[in-house]
């Protein structure tokens, strides 16, 4: 694992004068990011440990099921019906607590490196603040998806060998389960939905996120959800109006809800297909105005973090 | 070109002015020692240097603007901005990973021969360690750098005598050579006379004293005035007196007042050279007591 960092060559140790070696902006960005991981272990801690707890449930479930069909004999579509609900379940669980963990990751990105004074150390090593919020951006919108989506995955895998094997001999036709769970369209569409809706589309709430981390003197948590609250609140009051309520829940919501939200193998219809075809997405225009939103978030937080000193 | 050249820096917080125009030229190979009360300006002056506050004035680093260019300064700039910076949560071993990934100029066996001498285990965390274990392991990633400047701002605060001597004796022998340039701003003044180059006192944002070791030593003189010579003595004006244990020791500054040579000044008491925090004491306390001079 360490073998890596010694892969700086010898040359680059010349005497002074000698321009330096550079190191690529990617493996700086590499190590930025293995950097965020080695900090906030619970970026993948927290959804395995859900996942675990889920299967476990899902096994005591699985074996009571195995009474209750023994004594009467279900037809297969309510089979079905009882896991494709797990398993919906199962991704629900999983990308929430994916989405509670970025929130609060990022809204400590550049706070806790203040108020522990570590940003001294980190601005001690040629790494650019543009770098830094990137690989602290990077984590809720490429590394928690693509977690979430692998943990999601082998979960629901693990569910369909616990359920066949638990199954077996009660009757129930295990072929039916295999067949139903349609595997591989069901996890492209998944993923699909994590990197559209968790990747591009919440890129500006994150981006708050950050630049409240990079600005707060004390209490990000408040400063970030405080004032969206506030400004609905009297916009409601002043106006009677609901704009800001609205965009904010369609911000939330992301751009397709219920196409995307059936996560389940076999939960998904077949014209699901058609609401994968990208055009649809990359056509929405509250896509390209929240990334526009976000990466001036993100602007704000790297001058931030360029002029903030330890608290 | 020099390391460190500014001219009129200036930099003010609010209505506070916490560098008034200072103008600084810091040559390669040398070991300068920016000493001042606190809030002088010394932090506000490296953090200048270091590209981690903006200011107004000219300021160059190694040719850069610090606080454009921070990121590739520091490939050839290290710093201890404060003890205890280090996160804590971060294991030794992954200290070397990070640094080793992220800095080109980082020399890792030479850190682990630093570390193999200390007490200090790679899987440790840093939360772990002691005040000068942290210290030990951040001079040994410093060290490892092969930086041409290196900024230290109050390095061994809170560290006990052992771990201080060690920490300025790592320096020299591990790190310093002449073509590298170090700046340590500190209040343990007097550990530092027998390293320092170049000697520079800051006080509410500007420098009121600058000169070399060189011309410290032959500039100021200390005596230890005879109680019966008192009154020759002061007719030389020295530039400060105190009193111990009873007897009067003044200091005399060459560069004011020319004529005096030391034999003279041996012929009234005891002659030697003062100490830093001395001649510090001395500047300091006439600018502060400029007022109350007339009094005394």
């Amino acid at each position: 694992m360490n073998t890596q960092s010694n892969a700086v060559p010898e040359a680059s140790f010349q005497s002074h004068g000698v321009a330096p070696m550079a190191i690529s902006p990617v493996r700086i960005l590499y190590w930025s990011i293995r950097r965020e991981l080695w900090e906030n272990r619970s970026i993948y801690i927290a959804p395995l440990a859900v996942a675990a707890l889920f299967l476990f449930g899902f096994a005591v479930n699985m074996f009571t099921l195995r009474h209750r069909i023994d004594a009467s004999a279900l037809d297969p579509a309510q089979q079905h019906h009882v896991l494709a609900t797990q398993y919906e379940l199962a991704a629900a669980l999983i990308m929430g607590t994916a989405l509670i963990v970025g929130i609060f990751y990022s809204l400590d990105a550049l706070y806790g490196e203040r108020r522990d004074r570590s940003i001294l150390f980190w601005k001690s090593l040629p790494v650019s603040d543009l770098t830094t919020v990137l690989s602290k951006l990077a984590i809720p919108i490429v590394i928690l998806p693509l977690l979430s989506f692998a943990i999601t995955v082998a979960t629901q895998f693990i569910m369909l060998l616990l359920s066949s094997t638990i199954l077996a001999g009660s009757g129930v036709n295990i072929a039916t389960l295999w067949k139903e769970a349609s595997f591989f369209q069901v996890s492209f569409a998944l993923l699909y939905h994590l990197l559209t809706v968790h990747g591009l589309w919440y890129v500006p709430i994150y981006g708050w996120l950050l630049l409240v981390s990079a600005w707060a003197p004390r209490a990000p948590f408040i400063w970030a959800f405080l004032p969206p609250f506030v400004i609905c609140g009297l916009e409601k009051i002043a106006f009677n109006t609901s704009y800001c309520l609205n965009m904010l829940l369609y911000r939330l919501t992301g751009p397709e809800a219920p196409a995307a939200t059936s996560m389940a193998p076999g939960g998904a219809s077949m014209d699901f297909m058609a609401t994968l075809i990208p055009d649809h997405f990359f056509s929405t225009p509250g896509l390209w105005t929240g990334l526009v939103v976000g990466a001036a978030f993100l602007f704000g937080a790297v001058r931030l973090r360029r002029h903030h000193g330890p608290i | 070109m020099p390391v460190i050249e500014a001219r009129g820096l200036r930099k003010v917080f609010g209505t506070t002015v916490a560098i008034d125009g200072v103008d600084l030229r810091v040559e390669e190979g040398r070991i300068l020692g920016l000493i001042g009360p606190n809030g002088a300006g010394k932090t506000t002056a490296l953090n200048a240097i270091l590209g981690l506050t903006p200011y107004q004035g000219q300021l160059r680093v190694l040719g850069r603007d610090p606080w454009a260019e921070r990121d590739q300064l520091m490939r050839d700039v290290s710093f201890i901005a404060d003890v205890a910076v280090l996160p804590r949560w971060m294991r030794v071993s992954q200290a070397l990973d990070y640094v080793a990934g992220v800095h080109p100029r980082f020399d890792r066996p030479k850190a682990e021969a630093l570390l193999a001498k200390t007490t200090i285990k790679h899987a440790s965390k840093i939360r772990e360690l002691s005040k000068g274990m942290v210290t030990q392991l951040h001079l040994a990633l410093v060290i490892a750098i092969d930086a041409r400047l290196l900024v230290l701002d109050e390095p061994t605060l809170g560290l006990d005598i052992l771990f201080r001597k060690q920490f300025y004796d790592s320096l020299l022998n591990d790190y310093f050579d002449r073509s590298r340039t170090i700046v340590v701003s500190t209040h343990q003044v007097d550990e530092l006379q027998q390293i320092l180059t170049d000697l520079m006192f800051i006080d509410r944002g500007r420098i009121v004293l600058s000169c070399s070791m060189e011309e410290f030593e032959s500039r100021y003189m200390e005596v230890t005035v005879n109680p019966d010579q008192l009154a020759a003595a002061r007719a030389l004006k020295p530039m400060y007196e105190r009193q111990v244990f009873g007897r009067s020791i003044l200091l005399f500054d060459r560069g004011v007042n020319k004529n005096i040579d030391r034999q003279q000044l041996a012929s009234l008491g005891e002659v030697r050279t003062p100490s830093i925090a001395d001649l510090f004491v001395a500047v300091l306390g006439n600018q502060a007591g400029m007022a109350q001079g007339a009094t005394r």
